[in-house]
C-alpha cells in the first residue's frame, strides 16, 4: 500500500520518509500493514454507502437546486501524538482566552485601541464590528463558546494558527460521524492503540449553554438553524439530536416582553438558551439586516435584558477579521502577558501602504484572500493563477485595500489517503473545536479536512475537499488531559 | 411539540400514503391491462380522474396514452402529486424532522427517496413501471411498519397517524367515486365477467380483494360500496380511518366537534342511506367534511401565528411564567 509512496519537502503526518513510519507511529503503522489490501477498498466503499444511506450530507451553494452531496471521505486516520496535542491545546485555550478579553475590552472601554496596540480604524471600520454589541454583558462574560481553529503544519513540523472562526463554524458533525464510521471499519486497531474519545462532545456543548442560561427553574435549550436548505442542515438536526434540545428555525420563536418562546401545538413555550447557527446579519431584523427572514425580530433586545442566552454571542465577527488576525500574537501579550503558543501565518495587511506595495509586486508567490469571505470563496493562489487572473486580483485590492490580506504560501503538510488502490499523499489541516463554558476545553480530535487532488492546497469541503477521522493518542507521560 | 415539527410530520405521511396510493392505483390496473388488452384507455383515464387533476395532464401532454399517464404518475417534476414529487416531499419533511422520527424511519424514507431518484435519472429505464410501483409500495409499508413498531405513542406519532388516515380515507373514498361512476352505467355490463373484473381491480388498488370476499363472496357494486366506506374493520374504509383519526385527535386536543359527528354520522348509517341520495353526491360530502378536518388540523396546531396573537395564548404564558 506505502510503495512509490512520495514525500516531497512537505512535512507528512505518518512518515518521516518514504516506508518507514515516525517513531512513534510505529505500532500504528504495523497494524495498518497488517490489514490487507482489498479490505481498505471494501471498508472504504462500505463507509461511503453508510454515509449515502443515512443521509449524511451537505449543500453545495450555487449548485443546481442545492444538490445534496455526501463530504468525500478518507478511511486512514490522521494520528497525532498525545505530546502534540497537550501544546495545541495550551495554545488555542491561551489563544481564546485572549480574544475573549479582546472581545469585552472592544465593546466596552477599548483600552488596547487607547494603547494603540491595535489600530483603531481596523477594529471600529470593521464591518463585522456591531455597534448595537457596545456595553453588551454576555453572561458569564462569555462571547466566543464554540470556535473552530483552523490550523496547518509547514515544513518543519510545527502548527501554525491560519485562522480563527469565532462565528458559526461547521464540521463538528463530521468528526463525530468520521469517528463512528472508522472505529466500526477498524474496530481492533482503534482499541489497541489508546485513541482518546471525541463522542462526548455534544454533552460539553450542552453543559455550555447550561453554564450560560439564565437561572430558572425548567430550562429549556435549542439549536437555531436557518433551515433545511442551509448547507450545514445535517449538522444542526444531529446536535439538537444528540442534546435532547429543540432545533428550532426563526419562525419557530416568538419575542415577547423580550422574553423568547416557542411555538408548539400547545401554545407558546418559554426557551432559554440557544446554539445558534445563523450569522449576526441575520439574526434579528429589528437590529441587523431588515430583509432576514430566517430571523427572530426582537431576539437581540430579550439577549440584553439578559432572559435568553446566546452561542456565541454576537459581535464576536471582529475578532477572526483576516485583518485582525495579524495583531493576534500582540493581543495575547496584551492581555495576558505571555508569547503566543501557536504562531501564526506571516501576514500582510493590504491596508497598510508598506504592505500594499509588497503584495502587488509579489501577487504570483503569494495567497490573497478577500478578509469577509469564508469557505476558500474571493481567493486567490498567487502561484497557480495565470497572469490574467492576478491583474483582476490587483484591480480589486487597489479599489478596496482594507478588504485583502496576502500569505506566503504555506507548503501544507501530507497525509497518507487512500488513492484507487493505494496510498498517497494529500494535503491536509486540522480543525479542533474549542468550548468555553465553565472552563475552555478543546475537543481531543478534530476535522482534518483534505484537499484530494494531488498537490492542491485548498481543504475546503466547498471546493472538493475531503475529510479525516483525526486521532489523537492518550499521553501517558505528561499527564492526564481527558 | 414545536407547530412546524407537527406539520412536517403530517405532510411527511400524507405525502408517503399518497404516493403508495398512486402506486397501488396503477399496479392495480397494470394487472387489468395484462388481463383485459380491449379496453385500455377508459381504464387510463379513469386513473386520472382519480386524482382530479385531468386539467393538468392536459397542459402537458398532447395524447391522452397509458404511456403518458403512467409518466404523469410516477416521475412527472411538474405535477406535484406525482410518485416522485410525493416521495421528494415526503423526504424533505422527513429531513427537518430528523430529530423527531426514529433513525430506522429516516433510512427507510432516504432509501425510498435514493431509490425513485435513480429510476427516474435513468427515466424509467432499467426496470419496468410496474417493479418500480411495486418497491415503491414495498417500502411504504415498511416506514409504516417502522412507525407503528419504534416510534413513541407521543405527539408526533399521532400527528403522523392523522396525516396518513386522513389521506387514506381520502384515496378510498376517491377512487371508489370515480370507478363507480365509471364502471356502473353500462347496463350490458353488469353482471357480467367484465364487469367483475373492473370491480376486482377497484379492490385490489386498495388491497381489499381478499378481505372482501371474506365478508361478501360475491362481488356486487353496492357491497363493494358498503365495504370501502363503512367496514370497521377494513383498515383502508373512510370509517376506519376516521375512527383512529378521531382516537388521535381526542389524544391530542380532546373531542373534536366535526370530527365526532363525521365519525358518529358514519357508524350509524349504512349503503343503503349513502346511495339514497346519490352515492357520488355522498362521497362528495365525506370529501368535503374531511377537508374540514384538514383545514381544523391546519388551523389549531400548525398555522404560523402572528405576534399579534401572542396576546391571545395570554393565558397560557401566564402559567409558565409564573
Amino acid at each position: 500500500m506505502f510503495s512509490n509512496y512520495k514525500i516531497d519537502g512537505v512535512w507528512d503526518e505518518l512518515l518521516q520518509s518514504s516506508g518507514v513510519p515516525r517513531p512513534e507511529f510505529e505500532p500504528f503503522f504495523q497494524a495498518l500493514a497488517a490489514i490487507p489490501e482489498h479490505d481498505y477498498l471494501r471498508l472504504h466503499k462500505e463507509a461511503e454507502r453508510a454515509l449515502i444511506r443515512t443521509g449524511i450530507t451537505f449543500v453545495v451553494y450555487g449548485d443546481k437546486e442545492g444538490q445534496e452531496k455526501i463530504m468525500p471521505f478518507d478511511l486512514l486516520p490522521r494520528i497525532v501524538t498525545g505530546q502534540d496535542w497537550n501544546r495545541l491545546e495550551k495554545g488555542l485555550i491561551q489563544r481564546i482566552q485572549a480574544l475573549n478579553l479582546f472581545l469585552d475590552d472592544i465593546y466596552h472601554d477599548q483600552k488596547i485601541l487607547k494603547d494603540k496596540v491595535v489600530p483603531a480604524d481596523l477594529v471600529l471600520s470593521a464591518t463585522s464590528f456591531r455597534k448595537e454589541c457596545v456595553g453588551l454583558n454576555p453572561p458569564e462574560g462569555i462571547w466566543i463558546h464554540v470556535t473552530g481553529t483552523d490550523l496547518i503544519r509547514d515544513p518543519a513540523g510545527e502548527f501554525l494558527v491560519l485562522e480563527d472562526n469565532l462565528r458559526c463554524p461547521s464540521g463538528v458533525s463530521y468528526v463525530l460521524e468520521n469517528r463512528d464510521l472508522v472505529k466500526r471499519a477498524f474496530p481492533h486497531l482503534f482499541e489497541k492503540l489508546n485513541i482518546r474519545p471525541v463522542d462526548h462532545y455534544p454533552d460539553m456543548l450542552f453543559e455550555v449553554l447550561d453554564h450560560i442560561c439564565p437561572r430558572v427553574t425548567e430550562k429549556r435549550f435549542g439549536v437555531l438553524t436557518p433551515g433545511v436548505y442551509n448547507s450545514a442542515y445535517f449538522e444542526h438536526s444531529f446536535l439538537a439530536r444528540k442534546m435532547g434540545v429543540e432545533l428550532v428555525e426563526g419562525q419557530d420563536l416568538v419575542v415577547e416582553n423580550d422574553r423568547v418562546f416557542i411555538r408548539t401545538t400547545q401554545g407558546f413555550e418559554p426557551i432559554h438558551a440557544i446554539y445558534r447557527r445563523i450569522d449576526d446579519d441575520f439574526l434579528d431584523p429589528k437590529v441587523f439586516r431588515p430583509d432576514s427572514m430566517i430571523g427572530v425580530p426582537g431576539l437581540f433586545q430579550a439577549y440584553k435584558k439578559g432572559n435568553i442566552a446566546l452561542a456565541n454571542a454576537p459581535g464576536t465577527g471582529v475578532a477572526d477579521d483576516k485583518a485582525l488576525y495579524a495583531y493576534v500574537p500582540d493581543i495575547i501579550r496584551y492581555y495576558l502577558g505571555e508569547d503566543a503558543v501557536l504562531n501564526n501565518v506571516p501576514t500582510y495587511l493590504c491596508g497598510r501602504e508598506k504592505d500594499l506595495g509588497f503584495v502587488l509586486a509579489n501577487l504570483d508567490k503569494l495567497v490573497v484572500k478577500a478578509t469577509n469571505e469564508s469557505g476558500g470563496y474571493g481567493m486567490l493562489m498567487g502561484h497557480q493563477a495565470s497572469q490574467a487572473q492576478r491583474d483582476e486580483f490587483a484591480l480589486k485590492i487597489q479599489a478596496n485595500p482594507r478588504g485583502y490580506i496576502a500569505q506566503p504560501v504555506v507548503n501544507l503538510s501530507q497525509a497518507p489517503t487512500l488513492v484507487g488502490d493505494h496510498f498517497e499523499g494529500r494535503r491536509v489541516d486540522l480543525r479542533p473545536y474549542v468550548l468555553y463554558g465553565k472552563e475552555i476545553k478543546v475537543i481531543p480530535g478534530g476535522l482534518t479536512r483534505v484537499a484530494l487532488k494531488p498537490g492542491s492546497l485548498v481543504v475546503n469541503s466547498s471546493q472538493g475537499g475531503g475529510s479525516k477521522d483525526t486521532w489523537v493518542i492518550q499521553d501517558t507521560m505528561g499527564g492526564d488531559h481527558a | 411539540m414545536l407547530s412546524r415539527v407537527a406539520g412536517s410530520v403530517y405532510w411527511m405521511f400524507r405525502y408517503l400514503e399518497r404516493a403508495q396510493n398512486i402506486a397501488r392505483f396503477l399496479n392495480a390496473d397494470f394487472d387489468q391491462f395484462l388481463e383485459d388488452q380491449g379496453n385500455q384507455t377508459n381504464l387510463w383515464v379513469s386513473l386520472l380522474a382519480v386524482t382530479g387533476d385531468e386539467e393538468l395532464f392536459k397542459k402537458s401532454y398532447p395524447v391522452v396514452s397509458r404511456q403518458n399517464i403512467i409518466h404523469f404518475l410516477t416521475l412527472d417534476e411538474e405535477y406535484p402529486n406525482s410518485i416522485y414529487r410525493c416521495v421528494v416531499q415526503a423526504r424533505e419533511n422527513a429531513r427537518s424532522v430528523r430529530e423527531i422520527i426514529s433513525s430506522e424511519m429516516w433510512e427507510e424514507i432516504n432509501s425510498l427517496y435514493l431509490a425513485v431518484r435513480d429510476y427516474r435519472s435513468n427515466e424509467g429505464r432499467g426496470s419496468d413501471p410496474f417493479e418500480f410501483c411495486k418497491a415503491v409500495i414495498q417500502s411504504c409499508y415498511l416506514f409504516i411498519g417502522l412507525f407503528y413498531s419504534t416510534m413513541n405513542r407521543g405527539e408526533a406519532w399521532h400527528f403522523g397517524r392523522m396525516g396518513m388516515l386522513l389521506e387514506r380515507a381520502d384515496k378510498t373514498s376517491r377512487i371508489l367515486d370515480v370507478k363507480y361512476f365509471i364502471l356502473l352505467p353500462d347496463p350490458a355490463w353488469v353482471g357480467s365477467a367484465y364487469d367483475n373484473t373492473q370491480w376486482a381491480a377497484l379492490l385490489k388498488a386498495v388491497s381489499g380483494l381478499e378481505m372482501y370476499r371474506k365478508s361478501y363472496r360475491r362481488i356486487s357494486p353496492r357491497d363493494v360500496a358498503d365495504f370501502l366506506i363503512f367496514k370497521q374493520d377494513f383498515p383502508r374504509s373512510v370509517l376506519h380511518c376516521l375512527r383512529y383519526t378521531e382516537e388521535s385527535m381526542r389524544v391530542l386536543a380532546g373531542p373534536h366537534k366535526s370530527l365526532v359527528s363525521l365519525r358518529s354520522d358514519l357508524e350509524t348509517a349504512n349503503v343503503t342511506d349513502a346511495m339514497h341520495g346519490g352515492l357520488h353526491e355522498y362521497l362528495d360530502g365525506l370529501q368535503n367534511r374531511m377537508n374540514q378536518v384538514d383545514s381544523d388540523i391546519y388551523q389549531g396546531f400548525f398555522a404560523p401565528k402572528l405576534n399579534a396573537n401572542v396576546g391571545r395564548d395570554h393565558g397560557h404564558l401566564g402559567q409558565h411564567q409564573s
